[in-house]
């Protein structure tokens, strides 16, 4: 219901102090005129994006920034085994933005734990760069469906947990984090604690946290989760802007249709545990200029309720009674 | 930003209060004053009934002495005393043996419960014996340690024995109670076992720490006292001891009223440190 609200609701879009826009401008701009074609800029133009080698099945011409080949697990408990991932197989290139959606209890977050190293497959293997991911690595970031933001820490102190954690040189972590927390806008919170900040801002935190540590993908289990609908939407926005901005790879996991069309340019359905693939598809929307709407214009276009309804049906959702 | 505006807004009195708000603050105030003149109005009523039923020989002024001898014998005692140690050094004794038997506590016990945490089996195959040893009366142990351990010693020994199993159990499950996804976050940025312990356990389990912090003062206070009746000649529980025996109740209800003070005095240090610790949040 909420993302059929959301997608056919013509509001304002809810900024958060206009740096939505800006970014966007400078955004755009900046991974226009350097960077020539490369796949890496996410929301460059559509037809030579990374996401052609979903259709394509001939040989991919870069190599894949993540790949699952035949990815199973299985959990193990005193009452039995459950397999919560099946023959999972899938290719991910460098700078694109794909969102893993399915029911919940579908695996989707489990996949994330695979990718980033904190759990081990029970059969097929794990890549990121080309080699098996054994444990957990420096090149991927991992944000969580909530803040998790230690109380007995600082804002600024929060951000720099992963750095560390790494080990990584810490003068210069911190000069970073300030700056990313100030262009997130929360520079005079930088010693403030957690519980005086509002849900949308500790997450932009979360955010910050996740980038200090300066990973090449970034996973995203449901981070807008917690959040009441109107701060939802304007993160999305700004999340998927910094992330295009800065090429990451990233993959969203999410049971929100509306959002994951909305900010991803490839989608993927889990089936219902275990869960495989059902259907591995690009989201395109067409624009004069050949860059990707942002998330929340890109709910007003017209392709989009064409994807929710596709996508909808792939999901079978039902309510159980 | 409704969170920050509420942090940031100015304490209780602003101008321009609406007169209902000043009369609520009115009423609160008059409620608080309320609970400290009644707290005031029983201690009153304790010490004159404590005064005046002996003096009345309603109870025999021999096994109760009175509120009014307290200070003269403290004066006394400050001079001719037992052992030849003024009651401030048989205070003392009791004070710093009893903050050595809960720091001894607190290390022993934190540093255990983290091993217990860190090695998930040594728990599950030490858990019963922890929780006999936590049930079990310490205080049968006292003749027993005074052969073991000597005099002095065995002080110590009964406020850590009387004190560290409590300590284990609560630490342990505070560490337990740590937030799983807060260490799956630490997890994610490849965070090691110490890592976890240091940087999301022990951090995070602080209200743990005082509340068990609290809990110890208390215990060790009690574990000094029983092992100074058997083992001591100084410190207040000797006093209290050596009190009774010559049927001496002054001296034995002034250590007894110095014994109230102490635990007082250590219990809002600690109430004081956890204000402290907490505002830091």
């Amino acid at each position: 219901m909420d993302e059929t609200r959301a997608a056919s609701s013509a509001g304002p879009l809810p900024r958060l102090r206009g740096r939505v826009g800006e970014g966007e401008a400078t955004g755009a701009g900046a991974s226009g005129a350097p960077s020539p074609p490369s796949p890496a800029s996410g929301g460059g133009s559509a037809p030579s994006s990374a996401s052609t080698h979903t259709e394509s099945t001939e040989s991919v011409t870069t190599p894949p920034k993540v790949e699952l080949r035949d990815v199973g697990l299985r959990y193990f408990g005193r009452e039995g085994e459950t397999e919560a991932l099946k023959d999972i197989s899938l290719a991910i290139a460098p700078g694109e933005f794909v969102a893993v959606i399915g029911q919940s209890g579908c695996g989707k977050s489990t996949l994330l734990s695979l990718i980033s190293g904190i759990l081990r497959p029970t059969s097929g293997a794990v890549l990121v760069d080309g080699k098996p991911v054994t444990g957990p690595s420096r090149k991927v970031g991992y944000m969580l469906q909530q803040d998790y933001l230690f109380e007995w820490r600082s804002i600024l102190e929060n951000t720099l947990l992963g750095a560390e954690i790494q080990g990584l040189d810490m003068g210069k972590a911190r000069e970073r984090a300030a700056a990313l927390l100030t262009r997130y806008g929360l520079g005079q919170f930088l010693h403030h604690r957690p519980r005086q900040l509002s849900g949308g801002m500790r997450q932009r935190v979360a955010l910050a946290r996740t980038l200090v540590t300066e990973p090449d993908i970034v996973l995203l289990d449901e981070p807008f989760s917690a959040l009441d609908s109107q701060t939802r939407l304007a993160l999305a926005d700004e999340v998927a802007e910094i992330l295009r901005r800065e090429r990451k790879t990233a993959i969203l996991v999410t049971h929100d249709i509306g959002e994951a069309i909305s900010m991803a340019e490839r989608i993927v359905v889990l089936s219902r545990r275990p869960g495989r693939v059902k259907s591995d598809r690009p989201i395109r929307f067409a624009t004069a200029d050949g860059t990707r709407p942002a998330p929340f214009a890109a709910r007003n276009r017209p392709e989009f309720n064409g994807y929710f309804n596709t996508l909808w049906q792939e999901l079978e959702v039902h309510v159980e009674g | 930003m409704s969170k920050v505006e509420t942090a940031m807004a100015a304490p209780a009195p602003q101008e321009g209060a609406s007169p209902e708000y000043l009369d609520w603050l009115r009423r609160e105030r008059r409620s608080r004053l309320s609970v400290r003149g009644t707290q005031l109005a029983l201690l009153l009523v304790f010490l004159v009934l404590w005064e005046l039923l002996p003096r009345a020989q309603i109870v025999n002024p021999l096994f109760t002495s009175y509120p009014s001898a307290l200070w003269p014998t403290f004066l006394d005692l400050l001079k001719t005393t037992p052992q030849q140690a003024s009651i401030l050094t048989h205070t003392w004794s009791t004070v710093l043996a009893t903050v050595i038997g809960f720091t001894a506590a607190m290390i022993i016990g934190t540093v255990i419960a983290a091993a217990l945490w860190w090695w998930q089996a040594l728990y599950r195959v030490l858990d019963p014996y922890l929780v006999v040893a936590n049930a079990m009366p310490k205080t049968a142990f006292v003749p027993i340690f005074y052969i073991w351990l000597g005099a002095t010693l065995s002080i110590y020994g009964m406020s850590l024995a009387i004190s560290l199993f409590v300590t284990i159990l609560m630490i342990y499950n505070g560490f337990q109670g740590t937030d799983a996804n807060k260490i799956k976050l630490a997890q994610t940025f490849g965070a090691r076992k110490g890592q976890i312990l240091a940087k999301v356990v022990l951090p995070g389990s602080v209200p743990t720490l005082i509340a068990a912090l609290k809990v110890n003062v208390g215990l060790s206070l009690v574990g000094v006292v029983v092992g100074e009746f058997q083992s001591a000649n100084l410190g207040l529980g000797y006093l209290i001891q050596y009190g009774s025996q010559i049927f001496k109740l002054n001296i034995v209800m002034t250590a007894i009223t110095i014994l109230a003070i102490v635990s007082s005095v250590m219990y809002l240090a600690i109430s004081w440190l956890e204000a402290a610790v907490m505002r830091r949040r």
